[in-house]
């Protein structure tokens, strides 16, 4: 996306910020969005429709250029560029945005002509507030799903915090990448919003005029309640097939009726469904062929197959949304790839579970198991098959890595949105400060090696100790070796964590950096949670529960997959001390493989250029050659932008680590430059005063354990390893993500 | 970033720039002119025109030490996160001889209109030998190419 932003061109349509529907011009699509247009010409076509009004783009774009927002808007993007940036760093920019949403208030005016439009009708009552933007819809273009909606929102001070909500659904995630993917500038869009009165839905469903499986059906589903658990797909609706050729009902499949969704105080909940409802479908026959009929007009109202929204709410039948049917190929669907990224609670409190009680136990089996084979008593022909064996288990794991471990990393992200959805901080990232409850497993290695430091200080002899940390972590992957051969290594950084004493002041500029602690975590979490509404405290206790969880495990996977990579490795380096095996084929069996960020198996990975996996390195960040400190260098980086994934500000000299051997020079009080922290470099976090990541992201592993330590953090540095030589003097400002160099 | 970029880039944004700020001083005293500027093919120098009477002239005799700002702003909130800033430093001497006579003719088919600005015996061509550019991108990104290296 090339180009500045300009100012929004005069909008030669009316300037009005609400347009009741019931006098919106449906042609008016820029000014009142795709939604809302649709619900003017069905109201206009005699369909039933509540009672709503639609907040204009303009209202939009008074409110952006408010408060320098827009501007504010396009710094958060400015980092890198946008083509450059993986998925998770969108994901942070995304959150960043949203939080600006949320901290920035209504300029005055702006307020007071909003709740005037609205007037009483849709200010007292519960409503709902969704998005309606111009080209959401259109044909070729589907934004369905991407932008968001709310159910059952009360007061204007709710109505109008949902409005703003709705606003900053334009800069999610998922809208950012699908518009990159159309080639469409987010810059140059605006959004409308549909306020309209909540029909408490008895019995509600989807209606696809045309079956998207047989185009001489039509399809109808039904649940009991309100619409949201058919459309997010929690909950199984009754289905009818109707001939489309004379509206006969051909078949009802009725579904396991167990739940509904219903409105709470403050929002919607999946309860279980009343006894007396379970046998009962949501619609009989007759109703069914009422809807089907409802939902045709429709369609030959638009001259479309539509996708009509429907509901009987005091037992009369209300149309809620109707919109043009658009299919997989039209769609091009990336669009579900994006979507399929994030994870629902649900679905990530099943993954948690697998992931703790069958994954990870698996994968320690596994590792112990290749632990207890002594490979020199191996024939070598035995050994070839181990090492076979070991390189088929070492692809498994990654590739568990990819489709489990990395998405159930989600559950921070649900966290974090929540939480600020919730607080309105002022530091989008501060909820990272609840989420570091249990030891993790790097830190608890950590934690043996400063013990041996504090022996060494008072001159205790380390050897036995030194000895049994090499037995428990021996084959712990160390580039292309293990853990186990590095004693020499693990002394020098247990001698330098015994010189750094842990009561002395860092030698760095800036606050003494303090180490995360249990119980003001805890603290801080039961602060949260007495914010949070009554009847929406439980789930948020459970979703702070899920995100410590794959916070820990961000780190934990790490471990443990290390551990069977250097299984591997073990067995290889036996292999070629025999020198049996030919040198390249043992390469090829020790080629360390990177997980990749993927959809839901199923379905495409995103294809968004600059979405990197999420551990390759830049391409031959390995082979460059770098240059040495004192050598000139004609074009020299002297500040570099990256995420402020860690906050504090620290200064130092560089050590640029690219192979583990780079590890054993680390000095205390030294920045560790980086492609990403691994496994090996984890030892040297305890001992650096910052850490600078080329790999984006604002809670990936090493901002994680940097924030754990709390040591100043930035990532996503492009090429920061060879824009950094190690001996340069750097400053690493972990509140704005930059890195002043020399 | 590689040498080739950055040179593309600054080519670039001086073609599209009429006007420099810049900095000289004396005594430790700065002190800031606008100037039309012209960059040499190869970016070694930038040069600019006075006349002899100017304080700015004054300083460049005194100390000829220099920086230059030339940027994209279009003095709007967009400038943050778009615009970009090139800061030039060197020494400064004035051209003479065929020196001068070459340096004003490219200068003029820079800027036709200052001709007989720049015809005048009283105006001086002085020559910036550039030794590092400091580009500034998107806000606070910012590379150095040393041009003496």
């Amino acid at each position: 996306m090339a180009g500045r932003w300009h100012s929004d061109q005069a909008d030669h349509v009316s300037r009005d910020v609400v347009i009741p529907l019931d006098r919106l011009d449906p042609a008016a699509v820029t000014a009142a969005g795709g939604k809302a247009c649709a619900l003017a010409a069905l109201a206009h076509a005699g369909l039933p429709v509540p009672a709503g009004a639609a907040v204009t783009t303009a209202a939009y774009t008074q409110y952006i250029a408010a408060a320098g927002l827009r501007e504010r808007i396009a710094l958060e993007l400015s980092r890198k560029d946008f083509a450059d940036m993986r998925w998770e760093e969108i994901w942070d920019a995304a959150l960043r945005i949203r939080n600006l949403f949320l901290t920035t208030p209504l300029p005055p005016r702006l307020r007071e002509r909003l709740a005037r439009g609205l007037g009483e009708r849709l200010t007292v009552g519960p409503v709902v507030v969704r998005s309606s933007a111009p080209g959401e819809d259109a044909e070729g273009a589907s934004f369905a799903g991407l932008h968001e909606s709310y159910v059952n929102i009360r007061g204007l001070d709710a109505v109008l915090e949902h409005v703003r909500l709705v606003w900053a659904s334009l800069w999610s995630d998922a809208a950012l990448l699908y518009r990159r993917e159309l080639g469409l500038d987010p810059r140059r869009s605006a959004m409308a919003v549909v306020v309209q009165e909540l029909a408490d839905g008895r019995r509600s469903g989807v209606c696809f005029t045309v079956d998207p499986r047989d185009a001489a059906h039509g399809l109808l589903e039904a649940v009991h309640g309100l619409n949201q658990g058919l459309v997010d797909g929690t909950i199984e609706p009754d289905r009818w097939v109707l001939d489309r050729d004379g509206g006969r009902l051909l078949e009802h499949a009725g579904a396991e009726r167990e739940q509904w969704v219903r409105p709470t105080a403050d929002g919607v909940r999946v309860e279980p469904l009343p006894e007396e409802l379970r046998s009962r479908p949501p619609l009989s026959d007759d109703e069914a062929d009422t809807v089907y009929g409802m939902a045709r007009r429709s369609e030959d109202f638009f001259g479309r197959p539509q996708d009509v929204e429907w509901t009987f709410a005091d037992e009369r039948l209300t149309c809620l949304q109707s919109r043009p049917i658009t299919t997989g190929a039209e769609a091009g669907d990336d669009r579900a790839a994006y979507l399929s990224l994030r994870r629902s609670f649900d679905n990530l409190v099943t993954l948690r579970r697998r992931i703790e009680e069958e994954l990870l136990p698996q994968m320690m089996r596994e590792a112990d198991a290749m632990a207890g084979v002594t490979l020199e008593t191996l024939a070598d022909d035995e050994l070839y098959e181990e090492i076979l064996w070991r390189r088929g288990r070492y692809e498994h794991w990654i590739a568990v890595y990819s489709v489990d471990f990395i998405p159930f990393a989600h559950g921070v992200r649900l966290f974090g949105r929540l939480y600020n959805d919730v607080v309105h901080p002022a530091d989008p990232y501060e909820f990272t400060d609840l989420l570091g409850s249990g030891p993790m497993a790097s830190m608890q290695r950590n934690d043996e090696l400063e013990s041996m430091a504090a022996g060494l200080r008072t001159g205790v002899s380390i050897d036995a100790s030194l000895e049994a940390f090499l037995a428990r972590y021996g084959d712990t992957s160390w580039g292309t070796t293990t853990l186990a051969g590095q004693r020499e290594t693990l002394r020098h950084l247990i001698g330098e964590l015994a010189a750094a004493a842990p009561a002395d002041e860092p030698p760095t500029a800036g606050p003494v950096r303090e180490r995360r602690d249990a119980a003001g975590t805890q603290a801080r979490a039961e602060r949260f949670l007495a914010q949070v509404g009554e009847s929406e405290r439980e789930h948020a206790r459970e979703v702070l529960d899920l995100a410590r969880a794959s916070w820990r495990l961000r780190d934990d996977d790490n471990v443990y997959v290390g551990r069977i990579e250097g299984q591997l490795l073990g067995a290889v380096a036996e292999a070629r001390r025999r020198g049996t095996l030919p040198g390249a084929e043992l390469d090829r069996l020790a080629a360390p493989l990177h997980p990749a960020v993927v959809g839901r198996p199923g379905t495409s990975a995103p294809a968004a250029a600059g979405d990197d996996a999420a551990g390759e390195p830049e391409a031959d960040a390995a082979e460059v050659r770098r240059p040495g400190h004192g050598e000139p260098r004609a074009v020299r980086a002297r500040q570099l932008l990256g995420q402020p994934a860690g906050p504090g500000i620290a200064v130092g000299s560089a050590r640029v680590v690219v192979t583990p051997e780079d590890i054993s020079g680390f000095r205390g009080g030294e920045v560790l430059v980086c492609d990403a922290v691994d496994p090996s470099m984890t030892f040297v976090v305890p001992l650096a005063a910052a850490i600078v990541e080329r790999r984006g992201g604002m809670l990936i592993h090493g901002a994680i354990i940097a924030r754990e330590y709390g040591i100043p953090c930035v990532t996503g540095v492009p090429e920061a390893t060879l824009q950094i030589v190690t001996g340069d003097r750097v400053s690493v400002d972990g509140h704005l993500g930059i890195v002043v160099v020399g | 970033m590689q040498r080739e970029e950055i040179e593309a880039v600054l080519r670039e944004l001086f073609a599209a720039q009429r006007l420099a700020v810049l900095s000289t001083q004396q005594d430790g005293r700065p002190y800031g002119s606008l100037v039309g500027f012209d960059a040499a093919d190869d970016l070694r120098s930038v040069v600019f025109a006075t006349t002899r009477a100017t304080r700015k002239f004054a300083n460049l005799m005194a100390d000829p030490w220099v920086a230059l700002v030339i940027d994209s702003r279009d003095n709007r909130e967009s400038d943050f996160h778009a615009a970009v800033a090139v800061t030039a430093t060197g020494a400064s001497r004035e051209a003479l001889g065929a020196e001068r006579d070459a340096a004003a003719a490219h200068y003029l088919r820079k800027h036709p209109a200052l001709k007989s600005f720049v015809d005048s015996p009283t105006c001086a061509m002085v020559v910036v030998d550039v030794d590092t550019y400091y580009l500034v991108r998107r806000f606070q990104d910012v590379v150095e190419l040393h041009m003496r290296l």
